[in-house]
């Protein structure tokens, strides 16, 4: 059963999913007016960055000269930061005096128990289950460093609806698509990540423990979806959920 | 007043420190060395890369123009008196001494100006890096630069009010009771109204969030058995010891 969380009467609550697809609070009451969503997560965002062959593919030849000078050998992380995460039907800011932004759909991957040095035979052991992640950027035209600016701004990471227990879920079979005011603009495949799921999961937790509620974004493909003020943005995973977000212009969106 | 976070008897407190750094739990004095030092916020960690004039000449790098800013999780923090593991083969692991901003309020768009209404106080941590896995993306990456254990903080943090002027405050890093790291917040590229500036203008800074301000030259590789002990004048001294990957596989004592 996919559980979600939600604001009620400004207190965050947990629902779960029905097969109707009804939703039921954490005390049993049903919820009957579309509630306003939160995240699903309670640890850090991570993404992994340059994980899409879409992407590595267009920038093969960059990778060999200045600044890189190599391709990249270990995941390529970044950290999305609380003030970003938001949840399905919250409004995505467009900054101010920024030209462009653009969506991200992708695989999220929720920890649910402790992952250190896992290896990637045993990593989806380690996953509690599956969400959405439109991991929103300002276009990146260098990957030499941290990307914060691009990727930190308050709203750019919803995530949701809800979280979708792992069983039976192959996650390299999974299709993310993104439309922008209903119309398809991308599909990326799950099986075109350069590192899998479980591979990804295994050479992060080399070095660094993931938690539970920690979230992993598998990584998002060359980006080609720009977003505008009055936009409707949704990233869609089948058998996951549809996570759909208003972009508005920043002051409105306060 | 000095406010830490610590665990005693399996809970967590949030405790004032007092003058002997002994804390008060529940009524009860318990010395320095009887608690486990927690880090002593929990918000977004921020950290600054070249920060500091000499040492982004050391490194080899021009000074940026803009702020070098990278992010830490909770994964890689510890607290007070706590290891640090160096990697098994790396050729090069070390310390960073830095003074640390702790934000008080909400920031968001807010001028230098009136940046320093928005610090909570100051703490200390000590922001290790492996340089063996640096590579050009997002560098510093997080496997240089969030790895288990390498970010210990505090031990404490201490209000704003204590601290006369943040931009004057002489770090010191002490590897086995030797000194070989010295300077002076002084010499930031970009100080900390400069900061706060920077990042609510792109951001929401949140109480709690940390800003570690980057770190002098005077930078040497640790290895297993050293005691490394990082120090800004007025606000902490931050005891660290590194372990091998073995001593702390079998140490069982794992966050």
């Amino acid at each position: 059963m996919a559980r979600g969380r939600i604001l009620l009467n400004r207190q965050a609550r947990g629902v779960t999913l029905q097969a109707d697809g009804s939703l039921l609070l954490d005390n049993g009451n049903p919820l009957l007016d579309e509630p306003q969503w939160l995240a699903p997560v309670s640890g850090t965002v991570y993404g992994a960055a340059l994980n899409h062959r879409s992407l590595t593919e267009s920038l093969a030849a960059a990778f060999e000269d200045a600044p890189y000078k190599a391709a990249p050998r270990a995941p390529v992380l970044f950290i999305k930061t609380s003030n970003t995460q938001i949840g399905h039907g919250a409004a995505i800011p467009f900054p101010a005096g920024v030209a462009r932004i653009q969506a991200g759909g992708a695989l999220g991957v929720v920890i649910g128990k402790q992952a250190r040095k896992v290896s990637a035979a045993e990593a989806l052991q380690y996953v509690e289950g599956y969400t959405v992640v439109n991991e929103v950027s300002l276009p990146e035209d260098s990957f030499y460093r941290p990307a914060v600016k691009a990727k930190c701004r308050d709203g750019f990471c919803p995530i949701g609806p809800w979280l979708v227990p792992a069983d039976g879920i192959a996650p390299e079979t999974l299709e993310v698509e993104t439309y922008v005011n209903g119309v398809l603009r991308e599909t990326n495949r799950c099986a075109d990540l350069l590192r899998s799921v479980p591979q990804l999961i295994a050479d992060v937790s080399a070095f660094m423990t993931l938690q539970p509620g920690d979230l992993l974004i598998a990584g998002t493909p060359l980006r080609s979806v720009n977003l505008q003020p009055a936009d409707v943005v949704t990233v869609a995973i089948a058998g996951i959920g549809r996570l759909e977000n208003p972009v508005l212009a920043e002051e409105a969106a306060r | 007043m000095k406010h830490a976070r610590i665990r005693y008897q399996g809970q967590v407190h949030h405790v004032l420190v007092n003058d002997d750094h002994s804390v008060t739990v529940a009524g009860q004095r318990l010395a320095a060395d009887a608690v486990e030092w927690l880090p002593p916020a929990q918000g977004t960690v921020f950290a600054l890369g070249l920060n500091y004039a000499d040492h982004a000449a050391e490194l080899a790098f021009k000074a940026p123009t803009e702020p070098l800013v990278f992010l830490k999780s909770p994964s890689t923090l510890t607290g007070h008196n706590a290891v640090s593991v160096r990697p098994d083969n790396v050729t090069y692991m070390h310390y960073e001494c830095e003074l640390v901003v702790i934000i008080g309020k909400t920031a968001r768009n807010v001028s230098r100006a009136q940046a320093m209404d928005y610090v909570a106080g100051y703490s200390v941590c000590n922001d290790y890096a492996v340089r063996d896995f640096l590579e050009n993306y997002y560098r510093p990456n997080l496997r240089v630069k969030n790895r288990d254990t390498l970010t210990p903080i505090g031990p404490w943090w201490v209000d704003k009010a204590d601290v006369a002027d943040p931009a004057n405050l002489t770090l010191r890093t002490w590897v086995n009771g030797k000194l070989t790291q010295e300077g002076n917040t002084s010499d930031m590229v970009f100080d900390i109204p400069f900061l706060i500036e920077y990042l609510s203008s792109f951001m929401t800074l949140s109480p709690g969030d940390m800003i570690a301000t980057g770190t002098p030259e005077g930078l040497a590789d640790v290895v297993p058995g050293d005691e490394v002990v990082v120090e800004v004048e007025g606000v902490g001294r931050l005891v660290n010891r590194i372990v091998s990957e073995a001593e702390y596989e079998a140490s069982g004592n794992r966050s």
